[in-house]
């Protein structure tokens, strides 16, 4: 009978573990995003969003509870056999890993399932780039040069993805490690039009071609942008990226 | 000079050469004669579990095509600029297949737009095109399973204003299994080798049903 009951505890415990990782409250606002409704303000709720990425650690409490997303289970629809595959076993991580580095190697709807599972969603774009584009003191930090050069030096560093989270100090917000660690999967990665295919789209977004795309661009400085854009183009909801990760977030009326 | 000119020649065919060559993708009936009863392939559409809403209002479920081929896009019924046309490419496949197989295929539409798209406006826009067969199929989902269905296809989209959608014009064809075949995408592509692909498909779907 205790065994039973410290089973439930465990349970609940493993649980609001997941469930109560530190989030920040975004102030709602309106931005011009990079590209898209080309000089027209975006306006983004009021939301919370993890301080952190979500890490190998708490990434295996979610495959441990939810045995159909292990490595050795999941469906090749939602992931590609990179899934996972840095970890020793479906519910091992392995001696090499450091469990508290933003998991990686998992798709699009791995880490849409994962945020369902604690009651929350992935970000929309608009709302990852409005987070972004804040520096330790200022919310839109987009026209600091040392904040972008700051990003494009982490773009350079090779295997960030090992590091532990918080390594990074908090932007305006609160919010870690947004550059520095990992690539993050938005929502609604796909709804950037830049495809191979751009042919085949109706209205493509010509402001996102190189050159031209950015003397058209809202922000002349935000060239780390293009380079978050460019590789979400090339993107597809069951790829496993060993340097792609993500975060979750919540709007504010539901919670 | 010469050499440079033979060069420069060479590489221009080289190049046109890549540019023309066929991707042939090797095409067997053979590969999709998996039974019906056995469990779905990993890679099948039909694995989604989402519930769907039709034109008439019924819940389906994407496993409910089983059995036939099927012929997918995604539209939003108050779209002016490339819905209409995406229809008609709809359209023109359904009338250029054997009479006889359109019932052993499903043509399938499934809405961009799910908070505006209500059964009445699926049923109205299949109407306006005058598709009234049988496997003609209208479904709306939730905001979630669209962007989800949206993943697997392939398909982009991001609303841009209140009424309107950013999308690319992909048409999808699935085996009985719900396995991705082909896609084609532009408006008004060539859609032969889908066709194709289907009078195959659509063989067997009559064989079985």
């Amino acid at each position: 009978m205790s065994r039973f009951l410290l089973l439930i505890l465990l349970l609940v415990f493993t649980q609001t573990v997941r469930a109560q990782k530190p989030m920040a409250r975004i102030e709602g606002g309106a931005f011009a995003p990079l590209f898209g409704t080309t000089n027209q303000l975006v306006t983004v709720a009021s939301f919370f969003m993890d301080e952190t990425p979500v890490t190998h650690a708490e990434f295996l409490d979610f495959v441990k509870t939810y045995p159909e997303w292990r490595r050795s289970t999941v469906l090749r629809l939602f992931a590609d056999q990179n899934y996972l595959k840095t970890w020793e076993s479906d519910t091992t991580l392995g001696k090499n890993l450091n469990p508290n580095a933003p998991i990686t190697n998992v798709s699009w709807f791995a880490a849409s399932a994962y945020a369902k599972s604690v009651g929350k969603r992935l970000p929309t774009t608009d709302e990852w780039e409005f987070v972004a584009m804040a520096s330790r003191d200022n919310k839109d930090a987009r026209k600091d040069s040392l904040f972008n050069v700051s990003i494009l030096s982490w773009y350079e560093t090779p295997n960030t993805f090992t590091q532990s989270i918080r390594r990074t100090e908090p932007n305006f917000w609160g919010v870690f490690d947004l550059y520095g660690l990992v690539w993050e999967w938005t929502e609604d990665f796909n709804s950037v039009l830049l495809t191979g295919e751009s042919r085949g789209d109706v209205d493509s977004n010509n402001t996102l071609f190189c050159g031209g795309g950015a003397v058209g661009a809202s922000d002349l400085m935000n060239y780390a942008a293009f380079m978050r854009f460019a590789f979400k183009g090339s993107l597809k909801a069951h790829f496993a990226v060993q340097n792609l990760g993500f975060r979750c977030v919540k709007s504010e009326k539901e919670s | 000079m010469k050499i440079i000119h033979f060069i420069l020649l060479s590489a221009t065919f080289i190049i046109l050469g890549t540019c023309q060559k066929k991707t042939e993708s090797a095409f067997n009936i053979n590969d999709y004669l998996i039974p019906q009863n056995e469990a779905l392939p990993e890679l099948s559409i039909f694995n989604l579990p989402a519930d769907w809403v039709n034109q008439h209002g019924k819940a389906v479920k994407l496993a409910d095509f089983r059995g036939k081929p099927t012929v997918m896009v995604m539209i939003y019924t108050s779209c002016q600029a490339a819905c209409p046309r995406l229809t008609a490419d709809m359209s023109l496949i359904n009338k250029q297949i054997p009479e006889k197989l359109r019932a052993y295929t499903n043509f399938v539409f499934v809405s961009i737009d799910p908070l505006v798209d209500t059964p009445e406006k699926t049923t109205e826009h299949l109407k306006k095109y005058q598709l009234n067969g049988k496997e003609w199929h209208f479904l709306t989902g939730t905001e979630e399973n669209t962007r989800q269905f949206s993943m697997i296809l392939g398909v982009k989209y991001k609303q841009i204003s209140p009424i309107d959608f950013s999308h690319s014009n992909t048409i999808s064809l699935f085996d009985l299994n719900g396995n991705l075949v082909h896609q084609i995408s532009g408006l008004n592509a060539d859609n032969q080798e889908l066709i194709a692909k289907l009078i195959e498909l659509g063989k067997i779907s009559k064989e079985l049903n």
